[in-house]
């Protein structure tokens, strides 16, 4: 690895192709710690996300006009707004409404820090998508299938958890794959509230080693290959799900 | 549903009395009564929009009734108080579409209330759920998945779902009117057997032949309102209101 290393230098100072981010070990660990947080942080969002779609997908098919209103209102909000605007209002409006906490320094902070603000704020941007989502999967869930369930004596609960739940997210399941690339994508935001994610770090190498062209390569080739990861694995799931004489 | 001390099995399991049920404007059941003993097969039969469909989904109560009274073993099934889950128990229904789950597999299918409602025992289920499946003759089919089976193997399978609740009322919503003429054979001797077995079947039914055969009272539905009952041999040859003699004519 190191002679591979040594080449990535030689191939700067010999064609001024600037790759400090791989063949430096420092800019590496930082390249790779952002990496990390962005995996991290696509992760929590994803499964946070699609438990917010369940639930409130759930919560909309409830009998009452409040808990409906309350999920509509949630949506409207997190959908027709942007979402950087929205991560702006939680770190910077909500998060010095926070209660202190003392950390290992002695230094009092707010409770959640930018990385849990990033997170909280994505997960409910994407959430309310995944609400939408879900319905429309419900929605084209046979009523008369759901009827056979009551008719069964499934609890209501029993009914969305063991029959209109599997089946719609089988119905939803491409729709639900492109909001979770979305979501992925639009992690980079946490640049804007200082989470030291991938962008983050990438913008940090470029300012300290001037390589802007080199590094934001490396950059769309990073999301390339993470959000292929998801789409493949997304693909996977579609057929691990298929059932024989269902849906095609 | 607690067990109502007043019923007895030599009074009706089913008994609707003067029951109205409208949707929006539609008036669709305009005071219809009717008894079912324990054992009996009854088939309603009539013109399509007559209110049968209606009446049987009144019985499970799946719909709300806005008149009348329907006592299942001497309980109101559209008490606002009733445990609803008792009744489903009591009465379990076979519908025209099957509506199998079709993610499940034939033997999950029948197998999903017994543990999900009824919370029995998965191992003792799932020999309960096979003796079922083998019941309605379709053994080999257990790990098939409802779009891998015919119509009438999924009707089977739908019964089979329907046994395993041990009811004591079967509704069979015009089970046979969505399957090509080799099938409803299938279906019917499988109902034909329950009815041997001594379960009480309501059947919605346009098997003229099979509700003459296995039928033990015919009820005939036009417009919302009973027009006419007996027992086939007598409802069959001599029925007396013209519009019943019209519909059979017609069917016959």
């Amino acid at each position: 690895m190191d002679s591979f290393w040594e080449f990535l230098r030689h191939v700067h100072d010999a064609y001024g192709i600037n790759l400090v981010h791989f063949y430096d070990s420092f800019e590496r660990g930082r390249l790779l710690k952002g990496m990390l947080t962005t995996l991290q942080l696509s992760v929590l969002c994803i499964g946070l996300s699609i438990l917010i779609g369940i639930f409130g997908a759930w919560l909309q098919g409830s009998r009452f006009r409040v808990l409906k209103t309350l999920v509509q209102a949630y949506i409207q909000f997190f959908r027709n707004t942007p979402p950087l605007v929205q991560m702006f209002f939680f770190y910077f409006a909500l998060g010095p409404l926070m209660p202190r906490v003392v950390n290992d320094y002695g230094i009092a902070q707010p409770m959640l820090g930018s990385f849990a603000w990033a997170m909280i704020s994505l997960s409910f941007f994407a959430g309310a998508f995944n609400i939408e989502i879900f319905r429309s999967g419900i929605d084209a869930v046979q009523s008369a299938t759901v009827e056979a369930a009551d008719a069964l004596g499934f609890s209501r609960w029993q009914a969305y958890r063991y029959v209109i739940l599997p089946l719609a997210v089988r119905i939803c399941l491409p729709a639900l794959n492109n909001n979770l690339v979305n979501l992925v994508k639009t992690t980079t935001q946490a640049y804007a509230i200082a989470v030291p994610e991938t962008l983050f770090v990438a913008s940090q190498i470029w300012s300290d080693r001037i390589n802007v062209l080199e590094m934001m390569i490396t950059l769309l080739l990073f999301y390339l290959f993470l959000v292929g990861i998801l789409v493949w694995g997304m693909i996977r799931l579609e057929r691990a799900l298929a059932i024989p004489g269902f849906g095609r | 549903m607690q067990a109502n001390a007043a019923w007895t099995p030599d009074q009706p399991i089913v008994s609707v009395r003067d029951v109205h049920k409208s949707y929006g404007k539609v008036e669709v059941l305009k005071g219809v009564s009717l008894d079912v003993r324990k054992g009996e097969v009854v088939c309603i039969i009539g013109p399509s929009g007559s209110g049968k469909s209606t009446l049987l989904r009144c019985i499970n109560a799946l719909v709300g009734i806005d008149k009348g009274s329907i006592l299942v073993e001497g309980q109101e099934v559209h008490d606002p108080k009733l445990d609803k889950l008792e009744l489903r128990k009591k009465v379990s229904m076979v519908f025209q579409q099957y509506n199998l789950f079709p993610h499940k597999t034939a033997l999950e299918n029948v197998m999903m209330a017994p543990i999900l409602v009824l919370k029995r025992p998965k191992e003792e289920v799932e020999a309960q759920a096979r003796r079922l499946i083998k019941k309605v003759r379709l053994e080999g089919k257990e790990n098939s998945y409802p779009g891998e089976l015919s119509g009438g193997q999924q009707q089977r399978v739908a019964i089979a779902r329907s046994l395993a609740m041990t009811p004591d009322v079967m509704l069979f919503d015009e089970v046979t009117s969505a399957l090509d003429p080799e099938t409803v054979k299938e279906v019917l001797s499988t109902i034909r057997e329950l009815a041997d077995d001594g379960m009480t079947c309501i059947l919605v039914t346009h098997e003229m032949g099979f509700a003459r055969e296995v039928g033990d009272h015919i009820y005939f539905t036009e417009k919302g309102v009973i027009v006419e009952h007996g027992p086939p041999a007598t409802f069959f040859k001599e029925a007396r209101d013209p519009r019943t003699r019209e519909f059979l004519s017609q069917i016959l």
